[in-house]
């Protein structure tokens, strides 16, 4: 026997929600989806005549309108040029290709034995399950360490290029909402905000956690199988890139703001160059090195592995995200 | 004294490390850094060098716990040495010269960012000119793409964020080729590390298994290295880059950032293809033509220009030319005037694009010849640097120029198939060097009385003079003591084989 609920109590339960929902009655996401202002789209007689003459320039520009017979005839000859080279380089290459030694044939000249001692002996010298990290991390360092660079380097002249060094906008308080002018708008992302797509926030809040925490079991677990600091860098850069979508800047700028960016991608390199350093200089020394490389297969092995796949994970997921933010507009 | 053994790896990570450093560090203390980073890099190699000429063969240098073919390794001879020392001084020489311009032309704010570029270039020039292994050669060739990049825009007017995007596409199709090229040497031989390599060509060739590819694995790398270093038609990207940057990075992209990629080539020449290897393909006479080529149309261009600083950007390809003619040559003769000439056209170039700033300056910023005129008067220094500068790279007695130019007739005269092009192409290619450089120092010179534009008193800019002054001293102590420095060259070729 059902007890007979009050018409105050059912609305409350989740049937009539979604009952209503199934009716079209309601709808929670209506208004809540991320519109952006648009400009009313008004035509001036100075704008119709602008866009026909570029157009003109551009169709003479692609067909030549205005050249001379010689001139059309040469650039004929140029792209016909190009086509033939770069057929000459394709079939040159492709040739080459088939005469490559054949894949999956047991001597093979890379079957050599640099790779037989990475395969038979990387566990016992490295001490890391995952050969591949035994070989970034260890064997072939000095290489990932240029690398790891090669991704600072980049985002140092993605700053150099696309940093907005514009004062920041006062706000009179931090609840109120300024009034922003369309062409503000348009130089800063930032000035979209608060954002209130709620389809966006549900799946965030959701996924982010999990893809974040992911992340960080991919860049932990690097000694021990598939995985390693790159990968669980983009992992959980990924994760922020997610995360400051759906919140915007407001929520991201409360724990990672240019700042956080320059330290920890300072913090990590830093640590990695001196790790690395010291473990060359004993190395090339002939010196012992104080190290412990553990029990191959616990989490707490493999010498510096683990902590050099942090830091890596650290400079990529800051690359990443910083990327994602640099090519916005407005910057950190 | 076996402690100078770790000098090399040393500087390495000490650039790379400052690179980090600089990018927490405010623009002021970035530069500190910067200056002291370099001079103790350069300190170093100087030790170096001394070591290896007083022990008198190459060491290697194993990076970690493993040795070679398994671990990462450097390796340091003679010309590595005198090769890094030599860059420590150019970039050390040219930050000092364009650090007025710089502190004018680029926003406080990205200054320490500069910075960073400028010791991460160093560190991939560094490693360029040690490593032994081509993987790492091509990840700090990557590095060295990247921030020559950064270098070239970090002053942002339409022309330079053009010309960097163009030098970006261009250095990517040369750092593709070279990629693909490693990856098929490795395929072949199945080792990264240069004498290992070398090892199994010597052995591929005996068999003549795979004598197609090898063929094809050169000829890419060559090309991929040629693009990068702005060989003649792949030098699109040149004029715009050194022409509007500011001006410290002009003066390191043309003397050194170019410079690294023709050393690397020069390396892998010897010590992966192997001297008598290479000679013996085709590929040899192709870098042969191209630098003909170069040395007559960039020196052509340069005259036709009609702005000082791109003239000068023009004449880098003909020079560019030069070196590749040498190496094209096919002796051991050429290879140490090609050698030899990326230190004169290192030194006289960098001295160029240093002097020339002084004299825009005081020429109402301006670019055109005509504005020029009576410059060398209003900025004395700069005038004395542009005419140091400009005999040297035209072939003067006692600058480095004439040197190289020397070198290079006397290593096409051993070669009797390649002596009468050579022959013609540099003297056709000195006349016109003349014409464009004499006619500018002319007009530098020519009085002007009713000039509007004001001069310069030195003691406003000590820094700057003390650079054109160290620069002209390298050009001329280069000119005058070369016998040493060739014979250093000759020791350091002699150690690669």
């Amino acid at each position: 026997m059902s007890r007979k609920k009050t018409e105050q109590e059912y609305r409350k339960t989740f049937a009539f929600r979604f009952f209503r929902w199934l009716n079209a009655e309601e709808d929670r996401y209506l208004d809540k989806v991320e519109m952006h202002p648009q400009e009313p789209y008004v035509e001036t007689e100075e704008d119709i005549r602008r866009r026909q003459r570029e157009k003109n320039a551009l169709l003479n520009k692609l067909y030549g309108r205005k050249k001379s017979k010689s001139v059309r005839y040469l650039e004929l000859f140029y792209k016909g040029a190009c086509i033939v080279f770069c057929g000459i380089l394709i079939y040159l290459l492709l040739l080459t290709v088939s005469y490559l030694p054949p894949i999956g044939v047991a001597d093979r000249p890379v079957n050599n034995e640099v790779s037989r001692r990475y395969i038979e002996e990387g566990l016992d010298e490295t001490g890391a399950v995952n050969i591949v990290s035994g070989m970034i991390l260890d064997y072939r360092a000095f290489d990932t360490l240029g690398e790891s660079h090669v991704l600072f380097v980049a985002t140092v002249t993605v700053l150099i290029l696309l940093r907005a060094d514009h004062k920041k906008k006062e706000r009179s308080s931090a609840g109120e909402e300024m009034a922003y002018s369309l062409e503000e708008a348009e130089i800063n992302d930032r000035n979209y905000e608060p954002k209130n797509d709620a389809i966006l926030q549900m799946a965030a809040c959701i996924l982010v956690p999990i893809i974040i925490i992911f992340g960080i079991y991919v860049i932990l677990n690097g000694h021990l199988g598939p995985g390693g600091g790159f990968s669980g860098g983009a992992i959980i850069g990924a994760g922020l890139i997610l995360y400051l979508n759906a919140f915007g800047f407001q929520k991201t700028q409360r724990f990672f703001t240019e700042k956080t960016y320059k330290w920890v991608s300072f913090g990590s390199l830093s640590f990695y160059c001196i790790a690395k350093s010291y473990s060359f200089y004993t190395g090339a020394n002939h010196l012992e090195n104080i190290i412990p490389k553990g029990t191959p297969g616990a989490i707490l092995s493999s010498g510096l592995i683990l902590p050099l796949n942090i830091a890596v994970g650290l400079v990529v997921a800051c690359t990443m995200y910083a990327f994602y933010v640099m090519f916005r507009k407005g910057g950190f | 004294m076996d402690f100078i053994r770790n000098f090399p790896f040393i500087s390495i990570v000490l650039t790379l490390f400052s690179g980090a450093v600089c990018s927490v560090l405010p623009g002021r203390a970035a530069r500190w850094v910067n200056t002291a980073v370099i001079t103790v890099s350069g300190v170093l190699s100087a030790l170096v060098l001394r070591y290896v000429l007083i022990t008198g063969e190459c060491f290697v240098y194993m990076m970690g716990h493993f040795p070679a073919p398994w671990g990462n390794e450097i390796r340091a001879g003679v010309l590595e040495a005198a090769m890094a020392l030599f860059f420590c001084i150019i970039m050390l020489l040219s930050m000092w010269g364009g650090r007025k311009k710089l502190v004018e032309e680029v926003e406080e704010s990205r200054h320490n960012l500069y910075y960073v570029l400028v010791n991460l270039l160093l560190c991939s020039l560094l490693a360029l000119v040690y490593t032994n292994d081509l993987f790492t050669a091509y990840v700090f060739v990557e590095i060295n793409t990247i921030a020559a990049c950064g270098l070239i825009m970090v002053r942002q007017i339409g022309r330079t964020l053009a010309a960097a995007a163009r030098y970006m596409i261009m250095s990517l199709v040369g750092s593709g080729l070279l990629l693909i090229g490693l990856c098929m040497l490795y395929d072949l031989t199945g080792h990264l590390l240069m004498s290992n390599i070398q090892e199994s060509v010597r052995g591929i060739l005996a068999d003549g298994t795979y004598a197609i590819p090898l063929v094809i694995t050169i000829a890419l790398m060559v090309v991929g290295l040629a693009i990068k270093s702005a060989l003649f038609p792949f030098h699109a990207w040149l004029p715009d880059a050194y022409g509007y940057s500011t001006i410290s990075s002009a003066a390191i992209l043309s003397s050194l950032a170019s410079k690294g990629y023709i050393f690397l080539l020069i390396k892998i020449i010897y010590r992966v293809i192997g001297f008598d290897v290479f000679n013996n393909t085709h590929i040899i006479n192709v870098l042969f033509v191209f630098g003909l080529l170069a040395m007559i149309f960039g020196s052509l261009s340069a005259i036709k220009e009609g702005g000082i600083r791109r003239m000068i950007a023009f004449s880098s390809v003909a020079q560019v030319g030069y070196i590749y003619m040498g190496i094209g040559l096919g002796t051991e003769a050429g290879m140490i005037a090609a050698v030899y000439h990326i230190f004169a056209h290192a030194a006289g170039k960098a001295l160029l694009f240093i002097a020339v700033i002084g004299l825009t300056d005081v020429s109402g910023f301006s670019r055109r010849f005509i504005d020029q005129t009576g410059a060398g008067y209003r900025n004395k220094i700069a005038g004395i640097g542009f005419t140091v500068g400009s005999l040297s790279m035209v072939g003067v007695p006692i600058f480095a120029g004439f040197i190289s130019k020397i070198l290079f007739a006397q290593a096409a005269i051993r070669n009797t198939g390649k002596l009468l092009p050579t022959m013609i192409v540099l003297a056709v290619s000195t006349i016109l060097n003349a014409i464009y450089f004499m006619k500018t120092v002319i007009r530098i010179y020519t009085p002007s009385p009713d000039s509007k534009f004001t001069g310069i008193a030195l003691k406003e800019e000590k820094l700057y003079a003390l650079a054109i002054v160290l620069f002209v001293a390298l050009n001329i102590a280069l000119g005058m003591s070369s016998q040493p420095v060739v014979n250093a060259i000759q020791t350091g070729l002699t150690m690669f084989g």
